[in-house]
């Protein structure tokens, strides 16, 4: 019964609050009170802490008061009869454990023990999740890329049960954390052994042999809700809520439970994470704290992944060619190696393109898969290598010719998600490779074709009713049918090149972060795509088409009301009411003044440098100091949750070199610092643009960290190389 | 049960209290249980047709059609006399607790001021709630200062004249405005008591519907006004009540120690009491006396009071007054208001024990008065202690020892039934009304009031709330019939375990909770409206108090404050039962009042019912139409479940866009 749990739960806070009181009082003894600590890469101290008292810990004297506090929470153990009440007492216990945890893991770090190297097979685990880390996740969080996160915690009763485990959660597209040990086995080792690929690509993150190191992934967790939701700090229960509402998380304790795994479980029920466990546990059924269950067990392994995934209320919706290999995002990741290769196509190894076009309804047959190739069966048994052009004709009367290159370029992925085939480039740069593993399961050529005619039905059901894939073997085939494609690629380039935002007359939104992020709304055109890189003004077309309700909305312009600063009277009207009025106007072309809002997952961060009469753009990974006096990860944190906040703005990398970026201030000359990564990546368009603007060598005058990391250099190098920026007009 | 202690005489079914009702038949003893039998009520009074409010007559309203037929000599009608009676109750009962609330309110004020200091603010969290409900800025106030501002504020509800009280603010909105609509919102607490006073004067308001209204106004001047804040008064200065464990029935007299039973209303000496108890020099005191301790027990609301927030021993409620003393245990017994019957002054003649009256409001021939003064609060606690242990070595073995205590859990406020619900950081009513929409629970039913000696002590609490129990149905309770529960060892983890039914008992498996709960005294009715508003707000179960699927019963009930909760709780919007005839039964116009009048303005009725079975029908039957109007999963034991709405990742863009809002 509950009561189990509940004093399992109690006496396991109070163990974790006492090794982390050790701990720290070890390290004080050391290092004094003063001594400063930050886990790698967050602006948010100890996350957990701080997302629940809003108390900033930086100091070990701060740990002191923490873990004083966090003592507050630890509570007696219920008696053996006609005890008091004891859920509100083991979820507090929970909690205090999770404190007591954050405390202890940053007492490791400072021992050098974190992030943990496994003693046995010198495999080295993930430790802490940084900002950066959570904020590369933030498009597919929303996408339904990755609906939901389960945490394994212990290890199954064998390799071959926790590998059957982990690849169905993979499938369901579910991230997976490890953590911990049962019976001296972990789940982590049990996969090494099977040669299970781990990592964030993979879905499959190894955090520690601990259960505290399962803190981890609530640490990561609680940071959406300040991140994406905008809770502040120290709203315990907005915070507690949004976790609850919308971050899917579940827990799979495999193997035996001890008292800290239940403590750490409560603290995760705080949160409104659920437990589905193998082994005979007491159960807690009553909703409330959870959204459904908060405990139940599942026996049998083939059943577990779905009831934890049902008992967390997630629904998913995925869609599986009909290959002899496993399917989803979750192993678009994975790499091949050319020792694991078994055939590989393209990749300059051998001619390839891949190529989709619209055709009349008349002209294809649905599901039709035509392979042409001199003797092709035995040279793809034989392995090796073989050129390939894949045509993929579709259609359908909703199709238009717009949404071509967006269908296009989903073959990449619908390629990739494929466990043991590989896929990179796209056009007539693609390079696939099939594995040995994947050939062994049964991978035929045809295959191929078969994922792309199922998954070009599934990704655009509404526009497409019939799709045809041809497969050219023989190079003389390919080169003729590339000429053919290079010709249609150019017409596109050329359309998409000459869109403008005033040559059209809607805009389409992109609300797909609402579900994390729910008063932020990106506003796309085509001179402007969203501040994630990931969707631009075609994308949204086409996905407006294809689901006439989904995330994307047409924003019909109306008038415009600033051409300047970009302000239309429809963008504003619609702003207000899909934000819930919580952003009133919206201007598309400055920074300055009503800009717009940002999630979290933004590529790059835009901000004011005021000395320097000029902007930084910094990118999302770069952890060193900026000329404004802060990293990355601090600007991040007062630019997200779908706040508006001038002078500072999140935006997709590519926007840089649209000729309305910072249109109503100034345009590209007013960049005065960018990082050398970002300035490498955008050189090519960035002085296409640059000598638009009549400074053809502005790149050379920005400067980049090797330069500046605070505004008295930068301004030393600005002066130096005479940066236009110095004279325009002031941008207050 | 029911059976056993229904008719054949049965006097109670408080197993402790028959042995010494037993032993008192033996001795040729007389107590309440008998009078109520040898005195059979007057009928005309007791169905509300009797009318002496002026010197005319009395009058009695009898006869063949008297309804229609019968007259006072003034010309009063039988709806006018029986509503007017009515009114004059509901003012009563109001008054007692009203005035109780006062009495705390200068209590909290001295202990603010230091000039009770003896007194001192134990919640500070809480008073700063309550400062902030006041609309008091509380930022850079020391505790002190602010009880003084909550106390000052709080005594303006009793003489303010025009507006609203302070609490009704606190009702949810709808119910607000009906009350407005109605013009049922009090003015003022001592202006609504002393307006029902003069508009049932002779001669004054002569219209049955517009008398009834009042006593719905009257009577939220003591729940919404009164009982809360005598309720949060008492949290801040002794401590807002969290489950203690404790033992319950006349069995927890001590036959080695000195005992002394605080008996009636008000808890402030009685804190004093508990306070100074544990001093050594007191236990020494007793010492020499040859006792081998201080054993402080509660008796009837003082013993909830103490019960929920020190674990102080129940020696049971009203009815077991007298029998007190018949354990011949009883070294003193210590009065206040409220509940005293003059009966224990006569009782005490055969036995040892002391009655020491401590209020100049209740003073009682052949006791001994001892005024109460919270300047020197310890002081006179420490005399009456001291005047017990000298009484010690005056025990003679006459009286009949009780033999057996209950275990009990009490201490259920509403602010830790909202914490056991989740914790520090997730408490909420969220569990509750998931419980009752996936008909895990059926509905909550509040059990409070009176014993009274008409019907078997404790013999409709205890065959309701098993039965109740067993339906799924989560108990709530205060007064006598906390006391009742208690003293039959219900209130127990285990009673959960063992008794309830299938959904029910997984709720309180999962919390670690008895199946009923003990939420206090009668004052603490307020805890109950507070936890319904809490409910509505928590969202799931419709918007107004009316809308839940829960009923209030007092089946017991004996006292003018039970009838003025009663009608605070219909105006409120909760159906509620009295057990026993009409006390306006005369008038089938009053009875058309207060049900379907009541029912069509405010949501709710109040029905009395003589019959235990048929309040237990009654009430599934409301909580069940309840469920249906609500459209719930329909009540079926043992199945249950919310059905699963799993979300996509367009369902979860539609989640509220409540947060960065804020």
């Amino acid at each position: 019964m509950s009561k189990i749990i509940a004093s399992a739960a109690i006496r396991g806070a109070q163990t974790v609050f006492k090794n982390a009181e050790a701990l720290l009082y070890k390290h004080i003894a050391e290092k004094g009170e003063d001594f400063v600590f930050e886990f790698p890469d967050t602006a948010y101290h100890l996350p957990m802490i701080y997302a629940m008292t809003g108390f900033a810990v930086r100091t070990l004297k701060d740990m002191k008061d923490a873990l004083e506090m966090t003592r507050g929470y630890l509570h007696p153990e219920p008696v053996a009869k006609e005890w008091t009440p004891y859920l509100g007492e083991a979820l507090d216990s929970g909690m205090a454990t999770l404190f007591a945890e954050e405390i202890w893991l940053a007492m490791r770090y400072l021992e050098g023990l974190e992030p943990e190297k496994d003693p046995e097979t010198g495999y080295v685990y993930n430790g802490f999740i940084t900002d950066t880390i959570q904020r590369n996740l933030g498009i597919q969080l929303v996408d339904g890329r990755m609906p939901g996160f389960a945490a394994i915690i212990g290890a199954a009763p064998d390799d071959d049960t926790a590998v059957r485990i982990v690849r169905e959660i993979q499938e369901k597209n579910i991230l997976v954390f490890l953590s911990g040990t049962s019976g001296g086995e972990t789940i982590t080792r049990q996969l090494l052994r099977k040669k299970v690929e781990l990592g964030w690509d993979t879905y499959l993150v190894p955090l520690g042999t601990k259960t505290e190191h399962t803190l981890y992934a609530l640490d990561w967790a609680i940071r959406a809700s300040m991140i994406y939701g905008g809770i502040k700090p120290g709203d315990f229960a907005g915070n507690l809520k949004y976790t609850k509402d919308r971050v899917f998380a579940f827990a799979l304790p495999l193997g035996p439970l001890d008292d800290i795994k239940w403590a750490t479980g409560a603290g995760a029920i705080n949160m409104g994470f659920p437990a589905v466990c193998d082994t005979d546990v007491p159960v807690i059924h009553p909703t409330g704290v959870c959204t459904y269950e908060e405990v139940d067990k599942e026996f049998d392994h083939t059943k577990i992944v779905s009831k934890a995934i049902e008992v967390r209320g997630l629904k998913i919706v995925s869609h599986k060619p009909p290959i002899p290999i496993a399917y989803g995002p979750a192993f678009e990741g994975e790499r091949i190696r050319k020792e694991d290769t078994f055939i590989e196509f393209g990749g300059n190894r051998t001619p390839g393109f891949e190529f989709l076009k619209n055709r009349e309804l008349d002209e294809i047959e649905d599901g039709k898969i035509i392979i042409k190739g001199e003797n092709w069966q035995a040279r793809y048994e034989a392995g090796g290598s073989m050129p390939i052009g894949i045509l993929v004709e579709v259609a359908g009367r909703e199709m238009q010719p717009d949404y071509e290159p967006i269908m296009e370029r989903k073959l990449h992925h619908n390629i990739n998600e494929g466990q043991g085939i590989w896929h990179m480039g796209q056009r007539d740069i693609n390079w696939i490779r099939i594995s040995k593993a994947a050939k062994a399961e049964g991978f035929s050529l045809e295959d191929i074709a078969k994922i792309h005619h199922t998954m070009t039905h599934s990704r655009f059901k509404a526009i497409v009713d019939k799709v045809q894939v041809t497969l050219f073997m023989d190079e003389a085939d390919v080169l003729a049918h590339r000429d053919e494609a290079r010709r249609v690629w150019k017409e596109r380039d050329d359309r998409l090149g000459s869109m403008t935002d005033e040559n059209v007359d809607t805009f389409y939104s992109c609300l797909l972060c609402q579900s994390f992020a729910p008063t932020h709304t990106c506003v796309i055109t085509p001179e402007r795509l969203g501040l994630c890189g990931a969707y631009n003004w075609l994308d949204c077309k086409a996905a407006f088409g294809i689901d006439p309700t989904g995330g994307n909305q047409p924003i019909p312009k109306g008038e415009t009301l600033d051409p300047k600063y970009g302000r239309w009277t429809g963008v504003d009207e619609y702003i207000v009411a899909s934000t819930g009025g919580a952003v009133e106007s919206f201007n598309a072309y400055t920074i300055m003044e009503n800009p717009m809002t940002s999630c979290g997952c933004f590529e790059c961060i835009l901000a004011v440098v005021p000395e320097a009469n000029g902007v930084m753009i910094v990118q999302r990974g770069h952890t060193g100091m900026t000329p404004i006096g802060m990293k990355f990860s601090s600007l991040a944190g007062t630019v997200g949750g779908g706040v508006q906040s001038p002078g500072f703005m999140g935006i997709g990398v590519n926007f840089v070199t649209s000729r309305k970026f910072l249109f109503a201030d100034g345009g590209l000359k007013r960049v005065v610092w960018m990082t050398k990564a970002l300035k490498e990546r955008i050189k090519d368009s960035f002085d296409v643009r640059a000598a638009e603007e009549g400074v053809p060598n502005l790149l050379d005058m920005i400067a980049d960290e090797t330069v500046a990391e605070d505004s008295e250099k930068l301004l030393e190098f600005l002066s130096s190389v005479g940066h236009p920026a110095l004279t325009m007009d002031s941008m207050f | 049960m029911i059976e056993e202690t229904q008719g054949n005489n049965a006097q109670t079914a408080d197993k402790v209290a028959k042995e010494i009702l037993d032993w008192g038949h033996a001795h040729d003893m007389s107590t309440a249980f008998d009078r109520a039998q040898h005195l059979k009520p007057c009928p005309i009074g007791h169905s509300g047709a009797c009318c002496k409010i002026c010197f005319m007559g009395p009058c009695r309203l009898v006869g063949p059609d008297a309804e229609e037929k019968a007259a006072g000599v003034c010309g009063a009608t039988l709806p006018v006399v029986s509503a007017r009676n009515f009114l004059r109750m509901c003012a009563a009962g109001t008054s007692a607790h009203s005035d109780h609330a006062r009495d705390m309110a200068f209590t909290l004020l001295e202990a603010a001021t230091g000039e009770a200091p003896d007194i001192k603010i134990k919640d500070e969290k809480k008073l700063r709630k309550v400062a902030g409900i006041l609309e008091i800025p509380t930022e850079g106030k020391t505790k002190e200062e602010l009880g003084k501002e909550v106390a000052l504020k709080i005594l303006t509800n009793f003489g303010q004249q025009k507006g609203e009280i302070s609490y009704i603010k606190r009702a949810p909105k709808k119910r607000q405005e009906i009350w407005r609509k109605w013009g049922i919102v009090p003015r003022g607490i001592d202006r609504e008591i002393a307006e029902a006073m003069h508009r049932t004067n002779m001669g004054v308001d002569q219209d049955p519907e517009n008398l009834m209204m009042a006593a719905m106004k009257v009577s939220l001047a003591d729940g919404w006004g009164g009982c809360m804040l005598s309720t949060d008064m008492t949290d801040i200065l002794f401590g807002t009540p969290s489950p203690v464990h404790s033992t319950a029935s006349l069995g927890v007299m001590k036959t080695d120690e000195v005992n002394v039973v605080v008996h009636g209303h008000e808890p402030t000496l009685a804190e004093m009491m508990v306070d100074v108890s544990s001093e050594k020099e007191l236990l020494d005191y007793a010492k020499s006396k040859g006792a081998k301790g201080i054993n402080l027990v509660g008796m009837c609301c003082t013993a909830n009071e103490i019960l929920t927030r020190h674990g102080i021993p129940s020696a049971g409620g009203f009815l077991n007054q007298e029998l007190a003393l018949m354990t011949g245990m009883a070294e003193a017994i210590v009065v206040d208001v409220q509940c005293i019957m003059p009966a224990i002054g006569q009782v005490q003649k055969k036995f040892h024990t002391k009655v020491i009256t401590t209020s100049y409001k209740g003073k009682m021939i052949d006791a001994m008065h001892i005024q109460y003064d919270e300047h020197r609060a310890k002081d006179i606690a420490r005399e009456i202690i001291r005047l017990a242990c000298d009484n010690y070595k005056n025990r003679t073995g006459f009286g009949q020892m009780a033999s057996a205590a209950s275990p009990v859990v009490a201490g259920f406020s509403h602010e830790y039934i909202n914490y056991m619900q989740g914790g520090a950081f997730r408490g909420s009513f969220r569990p509750l009304n998931d419980a009752i929409m996936a008909g895990r629970i059926r509905g909550v039913a509040a059990l409070v009031g009176c014993n009274n000696p008409r019907t078997a002590q404790d013999s409709f609490f205890d065959y309701l709330a098993m039965e109740f129990i067993k339906h799924d149905v989560l108990v709530v309770s205060t007064g006598c019939g906390a006391a009742a529960f208690a003293k039959a060892g219900y209130m127990t983890p285990e009673t959960a375990l063992e008794h309830a039914g299938p959904g029910l008992r997984e709720v309180c498996e999962a919390i670690g909770v008895p199946p009923m709960l003990h939420l206090g005294s009668c004052v603490d009715n307020s805890r109950i409206l507070t936890i319904m508003t809490q409910m509505t707000e928590e969202g799931g179960l419709g918007d107004d108090i009316s809308d839940l699927p829960a009923i209030g019963i007092a089946p017991e009930w004996m006292s003018e404050k039970a009838l003025a909760i009663g009608v605070y709780f219909v105006a409120s919007g909760a159906h509620v039962i009295f057990g026993s005839e009409s006390p306006v039964e005369a008038s089938s116009v009053v009875k058309a009042i207060k049900h379907e009048l009541w029912q069509k303005r405010m949501g709710a009725k109040l029905e009395f019912i003589p019959d235990a079975k048929e309040i237990f029908v009654t009430s599934l039957a409301a909580i069940d139409a309840k469920r249906d109007a609500l459209k719930l999963k329909k009540y079926e034991p043992g199945k249950f479940g919310a059905e699963r709405v799993l979300m996509t990742m367009e369902d979860r863009r539609k989640l509220e866009k409540e947060t960065a809002k804020k």
